[in-house]
């Protein structure tokens, strides 16, 4: 294949934040026609990189230049008028605004001033239909599911006249068949000329679909290659710059046999729990030492079912015992007495307090079942918080800065610090592996396995099926907000089974 | 494969469809209902309640609040807050008034005292857009500012008897039995051009989206430095307009008019069931705001034997039930 | 530079320029004099004049740190000073320190009485904290004249006059009220878990819940120590014209309290708070109203002015001004 000319280059790209080096002399070149993947762990650079891309930040080094002019965007909008559309990790869309208004907001067709719903619609329609998505698009985009929120944000970027198309992630919450849906929709833009740039952690994705990739580590590029040319194990090398013994460790680990533990009274059973509308009546019991993973579709209760358990929600039937006794869970705090711990699924918006420092922030549970006139001692608080951000390798290691600056594997572990010094018999683990890097997902899967081992119960949700399968003794199956299955983790069991129990709704 | 139209959670989307639509008038509703009930108890409690002319009274007597309350509306729809609107309207009496005093013609008096407005209200923004400057703290400046204008001007009232100021005043539109001024014309023309430009414009849309979600607002190429800057425009201009309908209402200009008032408007807003972190809301609901404010007032003067203190009290208590009522009434149906 | 960074450095240099300003006009406006034993002078007059407005202010960053507002507390200081007037001058003895003690008691209870009010509709019925503040802010002054039955209630009664004008150790009374209720509270909040618990509510609402903190109560508490806060700044405020006012004590004051919170550096979104901020945000208002007086401008143009100031130094305070400036001076340069 012949070279043509880079569509769009990045070259010497610097940017600094206080206190940290974002981005150290970037290059990147996109080629039109081709799936360009932008890979790197987290806090690698690599948000930050699309994010000067698109005019949401302004470098401080270097020059980019599009189909061979020089051009500086002082915003997105000016961004997307040069032909560079975005679909983001976050979905940035307005929930209060309809679907169809979600994709044509900004250049709604109007006449004389006024826009004409009529023709919103349709629009909408189309481009939804592009996408093979039959929804109302009148209903407000805050009531679906992430899932379809996400291709609603892949419609909208879509119905530009888009040379570059940059896409953040848009495959972290979509299952298998919607990223089969969105890779074809990827090859037809290819067709067109258009170049894509696509952000993934998942590396069968990328051997999939992408022609070329660039690797960042630590805020700089480590090289740009071929797709064809580079193999999966050396593109994680080039990725993490260490050798992979953590991640065959965890590879080559002996399936969690069931047999092996012994299981008497569970530490927290629920039976018959449920809450209209929410998760029909379910019951499971967790023992100590035990991972139970929860496996099934977004949107199939997973979460509903750790609220339950963690009474972050009231359920409206059923019991929960913990050690074999009865107890009702008024809300966390009661909760958290009974030693359940919950580590919820959206980092930002349900876990950290973005403005306190990591210190506070592993403080808190513990501060909170104190409550406010029994401080934890400062120099308890500095043995703590020093003691874990040591053993889960929490980086940047300074406790006294907001946590909001710490990338999103870093944040997961302080949050997970949070919930192991109230030393909990549960922890609910929701997605802890979502969106973070290689090596910070292996890390959190070895503790996971030395946390059980040490007699921790564990409840495990993702929407990896491999993980789940790697880390549990036993597969919860949820469907349609239903727990349809129980699976013991033997020798038979395999992603297939489990795809199929969540298919069928049943036994398998 | 999985066939993605039978995906669990586009079944219950679809299953929860037909609520959303509803929620999204919930607020609005539960205010409608409640001042028809409170409509019901005046009429029952008090004789000559009934007569169609007291509604129309109401809105005589709060034209002026419910032009500035919908320029408030567009501010808070954004997430943003106006605190000045009750000094710029008091400004605009006094400015009035002086050029008025000073010979000037109506003609030119009007486009000025509107220009002023507009500008305060487009300074404030810049502040607040450019400068990250809270909105409660930019436009609590522009409060102290306009206020202090109009002690700069005169400290005394200063009456209005131009011809054509005291000619709208009095005006009169009678239909059937009953009468409205031209003042209440103003409002409507102001309620209906805001209500479309919110419901039918790409402005009114990025009004929405930018109190919806800012971040994403701006993600999404909207320009949403524009959109806050011209809300705090449009809500000084309204303040404007409002103050020339009170220097019609009062035929005077005077510092002291209108104190307060910024509270009115957003105790209007908010009973009309926007929100104030933003992004939801209707212009719809804000009238039926500014009645309830209207009809608390008419009732208290209907018991005649209040005093003043307790009127106040009064006041408290009637905000008070209404918006724990449309609370609970939001609540309970979701 | 990085003194100027520093998050205090405006509001402080701000305040010095003030003080400083006033040297042009008032000679002798640093000197302080001791007569009879007590301490005098221009700048001891601010501290006494601005001591109701920094324990309004005080308690105002509590509830600001919880992502609220409570615009009842100009309400809040006319009801407390109704009520302790009242009581005083149905005394058998005005004179009497145990009457007046108790009037006092009685008026701090309803402030903390009607805090728990505005505590309970925020965070248990749920209202925004604007809103429902305001049905206080506007029953309050009705409450204050129900009180005292819509007269303006005088009193003479040389123990509760002590409160605004007395001299203990030669320091004024109120000054010493002050600084012990500021360090009462500072150190409350910072030596118990109390202001990073509320920072944290403040900061991130729903993952404060899922940490298991028990955010009502806290709430209720902030607003509580907010209103006692104005209860006592009320009993000022009526003590130092021995007279209660309904309609017109502590009028306006939320704008200030907010005004001074905000200076100091407190976000009205809520989270982290800085009492040293409000300290500093209070005395730079008061030197503010101060200076106008000794500068001689006309009482009309006083809010003019502070308009003006107010503008200056949001925009320097503003880190989004301050790279605008900063962009253009290196561009200057290389010009």
């Amino acid at each position: 294949m012949p070279e043509s000319e880079p569509l769009l280059v990045m070259r010497g790209i610097g940017k600094r934040f206080p206190g940290v080096v974002a981005l150290d002399g970037v290059d990147l070149r996109l080629f039109p026609g081709e799936v360009h993947a932008l890979m790197g762990e987290n806090g690698a650079g690599k948000s930050t990189l699309i994010k000067v891309l698109t005019g949401a930040y302004h470098h401080d080094q270097g020059d980019i230049s599009l189909a061979g002019e020089s051009v500086a965007f002082a915003g997105p909008h000016q961004a997307r008028q040069a032909g560079i559309s975005t679909v983001y990790q976050e979905i940035n869309l307005c929930p209060n605004l309809s679907v169809a208004e979600n994709v044509l907001i900004g250049r709604a067709p109007t006449r004389f001033g006024r826009i004409r719903w009529s023709a919103v619609r349709r629009r909408a329609e189309e481009l939804l239909d592009r996408l093979h998505l039959n929804i109302d698009v009148g209903s407000d985009l805050g009531t679906h599911s992430i899932a379809v929120q996400q291709m609603v944000a892949i419609a909208r970027a879509l119905d530009v006249d888009a040379k570059v198309l940059v896409l953040d992630e848009p495959t972290s919450s979509l299952d298998a068949s919607e990223v089969d849906q969105l890779f074809r929709v990827m090859r037809g833009l290819k067709e067109e000329g258009i170049a894509v740039l696509f952000v993934t952690h998942f590396l069968d994705q990328v051997y999939e679909i992408a022609d070329r990739m660039t690797v960042l580590r630590n805020g700089r590029r480590v090289g740009e290659y071929r797709t064809a040319e580079l193999s999966q194990l050396d593109l994680v090398a080039a990725m993490i710059g260490k050798d992979l013994a953590v991640l065959e460790d965890i590879e080559e680990a002996p399936r969690r046999e069931v047999a092996v533990l012994e299981r008497g009274t569970p530490v927290v059973s629920a039976d018959g729990l449920g809450r209209a509308g929410a998760i029909a009546p379910f019951s499971l019991a967790i023992h100590k030492g035990e991972v139970v993973g929860l496996a099934g579709l977004l949107g199939s209760g997973r979460t509903e079912v750790a609220r339950l358990l963690f009474g972050a929600d009231r359920a409206d039937q059923g019991q929960i015992a913990v050690d074999g006794e009865p107890v009702a869970l008024r809300g966390p705090q009661s909760a958290m007495r009974q030693k359940i711990a919950y580590c919820p699924e959206n980092r930002r918006t349900d876990g950290l307090v973005e403005e306190l420092t990591v210190r506070e922030n592993i403080i808190l549970a513990l501060q909170a079942d104190r409550g406010w006139a029994r401080p934890v001692p400062r120099g308890k608080q500095d043995e703590l918080v020093a003691r874990y951000v040591r053993a889960l390798d929490i980086r940047p290691a300074d406790p006294e800065i907001p946590v909001r600056n710490l990338s999103g594997g870093n944040q997961q572990k302080v949050l997970l610090a949070r919930w192991l010094i109230t030393e909990p018999k549960l922890m609910i683990l929701d997605e802890p592996t979502r969106g973070i890097d290689v090596g910070a997902k292996a890390e959190i899967q070895k503790l996971v396995v030395e946390l059980s081992d040490g007699g921790m119960a564990v409840l495990f949700i993702s929407a990896e099926l491999e993980e789940v399968l790697r880390l549990s003794h036993k597969v919860a199956v949820l469907r349609d907000r239903k727990l349809v299955a129980e699976l013991d983790n033997t020798d038979g069991l395999d992603t297939d089974r489990v795809m199929a129990a969540i298919a069928s709704g049943g036994v398998a | 494969m999985i066939d993605m139209k039978s995906r669990p959670e586009q079944t219950v989307a679809e299953r929860l469809r037909v609520i959303p639509v509803r929620q999204k008038y919930l607020p609005v509703t539960a205010t409608a209902v409640l001042l028809a009930l409170m409509y019901g108890l005046g009429v029952i409690n008090y004789p000559g309640f009934s007569d169609t002319q007291i509604v129309l009274n109401v809105f005589i007597d709060n034209a002026f609040l419910l032009v500035v309350a919908v320029g408030m509306t567009f501010v808070i729809l954004t997430g943003g807050i106006d605190l000045s609107v009750g000094s710029v309207v008091a400004l605009t009496t006094m400015v009035v008034a002086l050029l008025l005093e000073n010979g000037w013609p109506a003609a030119v008096v009007l486009p000025v005292a509107l220009l002023m407005g507009a500008t305060i209200g487009f300074l404030m923004g810049l502040m607040i857009h450019y400068f990250d400057v809270q909105p409660f703290i930019a436009t609590l400046a522009g409060m102290f500012l306009a206020r202090g204008l109009c002690y700069v001007i005169s400290t005394d009232s200063i009456s209005i008897d131009n011809p054509f100021w005291v000619s709208v005043a009095n005006a009169q539109l009678w239909f059937g039995g009953f009468f409205i001024t031209i003042s209440v014309l103003i409002a409507l023309a102001v309620v209906l051009i805001a209500a479309y430009v919110l419901a039918y414009t790409t402005f009114g849309r990025d009004v929405y989206a930018v109190g919806g979600n800012p971040q994403s607002a701006m993600l999404m190429g909207l320009r949403v430095g524009r959109t806050r800057i011209a809300v705090y425009t449009i809500s000084g201009l309204c303040s404007a307009l409002g103050g020339v309908v009170l220097s019609f209402y009062m035929l005077s200009g005077y510092g002291l008019h209108a104190s307060g008032m910024e509270l009115d408007a957003i105790a209007a807003v908010v009973i009309g069931g926007t929100l104030l972190t933003g992004g939801s809301g209707y212009l719809f609901g804000t009238v039926l705001g500014v009645l309830v404010l209207g009809l608390i007032q008419t009732i208290i003067t209907f018991q005649g034997d209040l005093s003043s203190w307790w009127t106040k009290i009064f006041i408290g208590l009637f905000l008070f039930v209404f918006i724990v009522l449309q609370r609970a009434v939001t609540r309970r149906r979701r | 530079m990085s003194v100027v960074r520093h998050r205090l450095f405006w509001p402080v240099a701000m305040l010095v320029a003030l003080l400083l300003s006033n040297l042009f006009f008032t000679s002798g406006f640093f000197s302080i004099e001791v007569r009879d034993g007590h301490l005098f002078g221009s700048v001891i007059d601010i501290l006494r004049q601005g001591a109701p407005l920094m324990l309004v202010a005080l308690g105002m960053t509590l509830v600001i740190a919880t992502g609220g507002i409570d615009l009842s507390v100009g309400a809040v200081v006319a009801i407390s000073g109704a009520m302790a007037c009242q009581q005083i001058a149905g005394l058998d003895d005005q004179g009497a320190v145990g009457g007046v003690l108790v009037a006092v008691a009685l008026a701090l209870v309803l402030s903390g009485g009607l805090g728990a009010w505005n505590g309970f509709l925020v965070s248990v019925v749920g209202i925004q904290p604007i809103i429902a503040t305001l049905i206080l802010m506007v029953a309050g002054r009705g409450v204050a004249q129900v009180i005292t039955d819509g007269q303006i209630v005088n009193v003479n009664s040389p123990p509760y006059k002590t409160i605004a004008t007395g001299f203990l150790f030669g320091i004024p009374v109120p000054v010493i009220i002050a600084a012990g209720v500021v360090a009462l509270v500072a150190v409350v909040t910072r030596r118990s878990a109390f202001g990073m618990l509320l920072e944290s509510v403040g900061g991130n609402a729903g993952a404060s819940r899922l940490a298991g903190i028990r955010s009502r109560r806290l709430i209720i508490i902030a607003y509580v120590v907010c209103a006692v806060c104005a209860g006592v700044a009320g009993l000022m405020v009526s003590s130092t014209v021995s007279s209660a006012d309904g309609n017109n004590n502590g009028l306006l004051i939320e704008l200030d309290a907010i005004l001074a919170v905000v200076i100091g550096g407190t976000s009205l979104l809520g989270g982290r708070f800085s009492i040293a901020g409000t300290v500093i945000g209070a005395l730079l208002i008061k030197t503010l109203d101060t200076t106008v007086y000794t500068i001689g401008i006309p009482p009309e143009v006083a809010l003019l002015f502070k308009a003006v100031v107010v503008v200056i130094l949001c925009l320097v305070q503003s880190p989004a001004f301050r790279a605008k400036i900063a962009r253009r001076q290196p561009a200057e340069v290389a010009a």
